[in-house]
């Protein structure tokens, strides 16, 4: 045979043990390596000391770092020992896959690029796991076998998997290892029939293991078997029976060219990649179906690196179903010789007793017996990592999950980390940043300087999304600096400084994606899944739009949910409600899922309903003044979320809740004046509990608190606002004489927290008399009512005219009238919306007073900005 | 056949000192029932509940006559075949257990190795009910039972005194009154300790010698009974009670632990269920109630729902209340709804029917529970299509 083909189970340390055997016995002039082609230079690396497994090769496109992909190696994995064993020998290594610029070509031609797409990380989480649900096209193209695409969103999370491999969850319940199957799974489970995604796991899972390495062991290599050949015989014999991969077809027509080549050159090639595409290599088939096969493809660019990895990236930790399930118990299977069982669980005892869990010799003897006799109960000849769970679960663990999970992290994945030598060159990420600043005209600078930012301008706003971005990646770079005049939301001001160790910790930030935007909206998302306090989250939702992480937002919006759920304390959900509405209301979440924010407010809402009522009983002073202000909060907020449902819901909660017994006088109060200003209660039933406090039955202090809750929001209010002075004044008028003592400090108390100013004004206005101020006394000049309105006009944003009816409410024109003096008009105590009408009626000019509304709405808006 | 009562199956007794002198005068009066029960088999007729071996009798026969692999010491059946006993072949033998098997395996395995197996898990996940039909199983005897009480006291575990004989005859053999564990280790069989974790720990830690030494001293008669082969315990305690008298290190290390979970998945649960109801309303002579399993299913989804914390489209997380809300909860919720059906209503089961007993069983600390099933009806049920009736039988009850 000219070659010999050893088909590896990706990532099996039976795998390894067997090829180096091999290599040994039958050394080789060439080696070729399933993998890609354009990191046949970064071989050399694995010489130097500096480059540790796990670590991954990083493939990217170079216009285009979000489309990038990884091929990870861990000490076990069949390549990277092979590789090894090269390196040292000085045999030539050539990777022989399908070049990855194929998959990132631009052109639609090749069927990849379709799935590659940059934004979209998940297609490539794999689909083998079904995570991510890949269109059926696209899916099983864009893996390989090897390779994880990282796209561009999920960084580390999806990226973790690392392999394409699939892993064969629907096998078997428990199938540790599979990940790395045979290469030829990349993926599928999106698309209709599907190639077995790990081939040797399942003839493993056939034989009835779930552990396919211990499979591997018993069945391959204690037999004495020739083990590639029977390997081989076994993948042919399964390879005739299930559906072709497209994707597979065109890989291996690659694979043969350069196979082909190298005969021509060498007497001995010997070749290493997954058992799946050994049949493929060995048939005969004619060299111009394999070139017609990869005619007419576009190659796009791309560089490859060594990046670190990690077990925990390696193994599907984080829920996503590729990768190595167990890469901690292949570690201990390849480099422990014998005692794999005892080995094993001593480590575990050691495991435990680190963290301070008293573990005896006695546990450890009393396990390996249990996993033994597990084992001959399930007929099996030895152990596996299912038998050795179980064990340490029932003997070391007593059933405490957090101690299984503990053993689950430090062994069965592990924690070990990759490293990589200094001088490799630069992270995706690195590159990303230094062409944004380009493009945005933002040198890194060490010195600190100020920098303005107007929003309205298309550049500012990217540069503020880019600082805001880094930030959220640990690279402060720019600091906001809360300075100086100016309210206007349009305005950003930042401190900018360069340090020398943000560069780490953007090699650091690597880890989380290839792109600013991409890391930032990894990292916000791990941030929501990990926050652990409902304000966490909140932040996160308005950081989400500072920084335009739309993608971040549905998982952010989750976590708020979640956090919601559980958080039992309805102040904290109270006070999550008012930026959430005015994030509803005003923020230009730009082609964010507002309507999953809605529904977000609005459970919220009914949480905060449900739970208000027990939280309002037995309440101290203290407490009752943060509940009122929780609820002055959440009743603006439901104001602003102009929606009559939920407003109707808030309304009947708070007023059943007012009228309960035994409520503390601030809320009580409070919650009656927000339900006589939502116009739920008259002025007769507002009149009749404000004479309640002062009746026998009422301790002294609850009243004082009643009216205190009842008038809190100054007294400007009841300068201005007529109704309710009246309503004041009437019930005031109405205490008996004799009553009056007793009332008296409860009042001297209220009104002692007011301003001076403001009680001079309350008693001129009382002293004034209302009678008074009854009577026409306008006469509105249209001409000099109409200059104004350009101005106003620009302020507003909405063209204003003279004679336009009024769009503003009848209550606000009456509002901004007072404030801004702008119509005299006159009050009287009737319904407010009588009041506009009367004056319309009035002045005898309806259009005038019209514009004269319009304008003091104007005002009034513009008045409030400044303030 | 000295079978002196101690308290067995489900006697809860005050005091240890109570139950001895009340077992000293049934000794005599007991033995009548002894013999009945020896001799029919099947239990006197009328009796409430029959013992697993007596239910499964013919079961077991089967499996023991067509089991052909190595039986341990002292079992009636191997291994495997205990294990098909509890799950079921999906033919003759009937499931007793609903779960993952590896558990069974685990816990099949450790009384196979001579290890003390302590079932935990929260209340209503079949400990009680796994142990008998393992002791049936394994032993064909599932009645040497001790209930563990705050009250129980050590002679529950070791031995008691017949007084009247001891003031007669002096410490004599017939004079001692055997427990439920030292009859296990005279006659080779698995003995069951119910609530471990209740029992005071000096009463707890009298068992250390029993499971390391295999041997239980008698100082009085200078003698000791040696545990034949094939003696075992199985101890079950409850996770909500953690803490109570937690184990000794000592007592604990005899133990391998398997946790009984709550069952994985709806369908599962549903199963478990419905199969539960039509025994219990067969026992109970219920009248006949349609099975109605969009009831079942509408009262396990709830139940499920509440205790994981999550809708079961995942969309939506809850707060879970204080009550365990396990599937024997779900049981009896369902019973006691045929039962008002049945009795109060048209002999179907309405909404209205399971309302008021899943309020009861949601709700077990009126503030902080109150809230939590508020919150659920208003932002769960409410919205669900086709639960409008529950949600308004529910918001009424």
């Amino acid at each position: 045979m000219p070659e010999r083909i050893y088909g590896i189970r990706h990532h099996g340390p039976g795998s390894a043990r067997a090829v180096v055997r091999e290599l040994d016995t039958h050394p080789p002039e060439v080696l070729l390596i399933e993998g890609p082609p354009e990191a046949d230079d970064l071989v050399r690396w694995a010489a130097d000391g500096g480059l540790e497994p796990p670590v991954a090769l990083l493939g990217y496109a170079t216009d285009d770092p979000g489309r990038a992909a990884f091929w990870p190696f861990a000490v076990f994995s069949p390549e990277w020992q092979a590789i090894r064993w090269a390196v040292r020998r000085g045999v030539r290594v050539r990777f022989f896959d399908l070049p990855y610029g194929y998959r990132v070509a631009p052109s639609a031609a090749s069927p990849e690029a379709v799935a590659d797409g940059a934004v979209h990380p998940s297609p490539q989480a794999k689909g083998p796991a079904g995570v991510s649900g890949t269109a059926p096209g696209a899916g099983p193209k864009t893996d390989g076998e090897h390779l994880t695409e990282a796209g561009a969103g999920a960084g580390p999370e999806n990226a973790g998997e690392d392999l394409t491999e699939a892993v064969p969850e629907t096998v078997g319940g428990h199938l540790p290892g599979p990940g790395a199957g045979a290469g030829p799974d990349g993926e599928d489970t999106a698309s209709g029939p599907m190639r077995p995604v790990d081939p040797i796991a399942e003839l493993a899972a056939a034989a009835g293991y779930d552990d396919p390495e211990r499979w591997w062991e018993d069945v391959v290599e204690h037999r004495g078997m020739p083990v590639f050949e029977a390997i081989a015989e076994a993948m042919t014999a399964i390879r005739e029976h299930a559906p072709e991969d497209p994707d597979d077809l065109l890989r291996e027509a690659f694979m043969r060219s350069v196979l082909r080549e190298e005969r021509r050159r060498h007497e001995d090639v010997a070749v290493v990649c997954g058992a799946w595409h050994v049949p493929a290599l060995l048939r005969k088939v004619p060299v111009k179906d394999d070139t017609a096969l990869l005619k007419g493809r576009r190659k796009g660019k791309v560089a490859f690196t060594w990046v670190p990895w990690t077990y925990g990236r390696l193994a599907s930790w984080s829920g996503y179903g590729a990768g190595v399930r167990s890469p901690g118990w292949y570690h201990h299977l390849f480099t422990t010789g014998d005692d794999v069982v005892t080995r094993w669980l001593v480590d575990a005892a050691g495991v435990l007793r680190a963290e301070g869990v008293p573990t005896s010799s006695a546990h450890v003897i009393e396990a390996v017996r249990l996993a033994e006799a597990l084992a001959t109960l399930r007929g099996r000849p030895l152990a596996g990592l299912a038998e050795v769970t179980e064990a340490a679960e029932a003997v070391m663990c007593d059933g405490e999950p957090l101690r299984s999970e503990l053993i689950a992290r430090r062994l069965v994945v592990g924690e070990r980390l990759g490293a990589v030598p200094d001088d490799m060159p630069a992270v995706p990420l690195v590159r990303d940043l230094t062409a944004q600043q380009r493009s945005l005209r933002l040198r890194p600078d060490a010195a600190e300087r100020a920098l303005d930012l107007d929003l309205r301008q298309d550049n500012d706003l990217r540069r503020s999304r880019l600082l805001h971005r880094l930030t959220v990646l640990g690279v402060p770079w720019g600091r906001r600096a809360t300075t100086r005049r100016g309210t206007g939301t349009f305005r950003e001001e930042w401190r900018l400084a360069w340090q020398p160790e943000f560069a780490v910790r953007l090699v650091e930030g690597g880890m989380w994606g290839t792109t600013v935007v991409a890391a930032a909206t990894a990292r916000v998302t791990r941030r929501a899944r990990e926050a652990s306090a409902l304000a966490e989250v909140t932040e996160l939702v308005e950081t989400c739009l500072l920084a335009d992480l739309a993608e971040a937002y549905p998982s952010v919006l989750a976590a708020l949910d979640t956090r919601a759920a559980l958080d039992a304390d309805v102040h904290h959900l109270m006070a999550a409600i008012p930026a959430l509405a005015r994030t509803l209301r005003y923020g230009d979440v730009r082609r964010t899922d507002v309507a999953g924010l809605a529904t977000v407010t609005a459970s919220l809402l009914g949480r905060v309903c449900a739970g208000l009522p027990s939280a309002a009983g037995s309440l101290s002073d203290d407490a009752a003044r943060q509940l009122r202000d929780g609820m002055d909060g959440v009743h603006q907020a439901v104001g602003l979320l102009a929606d009559e449902s939920l407003r109707d819901r808030w309304l009947a909660t708070i007023g059943s809740l007012a009228t309960r017994p035994g409520l503390h006088g601030l809320a009580a109060g409070r919650l009656t004046r927000l339900l006589l200003d939502a116009g739920r209660l008259d002025g007769a039933e507002v009149r009749r509990r404000l004479r309640l406090p002062l009746t026998v039955g009422t301790p002294p202090a609850h009243a004082a608190a009643w009216v205190e809750g009842f008038l809190s929001g100054g007294g400007l209010l009841l300068v201005h606002d007529e109704a309710l002075l009246s309503l004041v004044d009437d019930w005031l008028a109405d205490i008996p004489a004799e009553a009056f003592d007793s009332v008296l400090p409860l009042l001297r108390r209220t009104f002692g927290g007011f301003d001076s100013g403001e009680r001079r004004a309350i008693g001129e206005r009382i002293a004034g008399g209302r009678s008074a101020r009854t009577g026409p006394m306008i006469m509105i000049d249209t001409g000099r009512a109409a200059a104004p309105l350009t101005t106003l006009g620009a302020l507003l944003g909405r063209p204003l005219s003279v004679g336009g009816p009024p769009p503003g409410s009848a209550v606000a024109a009456e509002n901004a009238g007072e404030a801004g003096n702008a119509v005299a008009s006159e009050k009287t105590e009737g319904a407010r919306s009588a009041v506009a009408a009367e004056q319309t009626g009035e002045a005898g000019n309806a259009v005038a007073a019209g514009g004269a509304r319009e304008a003091g709405s104007a005002v009034a808006v513009a008045g409030s900005g400044e303030a | 056949m000295n079978d002196g009562t101690i308290p067995t199956a489900g006697e809860k007794t005050a005091g240890g000192r109570t139950a001895i002198e009340q077992s000293a005068i049934d000794q005599t009066a007991t033995d009548q029932t002894a013999t009945e029960r020896a001799a029919g088999g099947q239990g006197p007729a009328g009796v409430m509940r029959p013992h697993a071996e007596e239910q499964y009798a013919e079961e077991l026969a089967l499996l023991a006559a067509a089991d052909e692999r190595p039986r341990p010491p002292g079992w009636r059946l191997s291994p495997q075949a205990v294990v098909t006993y509890l799950l079921g072949d999906g033919a003759k033998i009937t499931p007793k257990y609903v779960g993952p098997r590896r558990l069974m395996e685990v816990a099949v395995s450790t009384l196979a190795t001579d290890r003390a197996l302590l079932l935990l898990g929260v209340p209503g996940t079949a400990k009680t009910w796994v142990s008998e039909h393992l002791a049936a199983a394994i032993s064909g005897d599932s009645t040497l039972l001790v209930q563990g009480t705050a009250g129980t006291a050590e002679e529950a575990i070791r031995y008691g005194w017949n007084y009247a004989r001891l003031l007669a005859e002096g410490p004599t053999d017939a004079a001692l009154v055997p427990s439920p564990i030292m009859r296990a280790m005279r006659t080779g069989s698995i003995a069951r300790i119910e609530e471990l974790t209740r029992v005071p720990s000096d009463v707890q830690d009298a068992l250390i010698t029993v499971l390391s030494e295999k041997s239980l001293p008698v100082p009085e008669l200078n003698t000791e009974v040696q545990a034949l082969r094939g003696f075992n315990l199985i101890a079950t305690a409850n996770d909500r009670d953690r803490g109570v008298n937690e184990l000794s290190s000592a007592l604990r290390r005899r133990f391998n632990t398997v946790v009984l979970p709550v069952p994985a998945s709806a369908d599962d649960e549903v199963e478990i269920v419905a199969r539960r109801v039509a025994q219990l309303g067969r026992a109970l002579e219920l009248p006949e109630v349609p099975a109605a399993m969009e009831e079942i299913r509408r009262v396990v989804t709830i139940f499920r729902e509440l205790r994981s914390g999550m809708t079961e489209d995942g969309r939506t997380t809850l707060k879970s209340p204080t009550g365990t809300l396990s599937t024997a909860e779900a049981i009896s919720v369902v019973t006691n709804g045929m039962a008002l059906a049945a009795h109060f209503g048209d002999g179907t089961l309405h909404p209205g029917d399971v309302a008021a007993g899943i309020v009861g069983a949601v709700i077990k600390d009126p503030v902080s529970d109150g809230v939590v099933w508020r919150e659920y009806l208003e932002t769960v049920v409410r919205e669900r299509s086709g639960w409008l009736d529950f949600y308004r039988a529910a918001r009424d009850a």
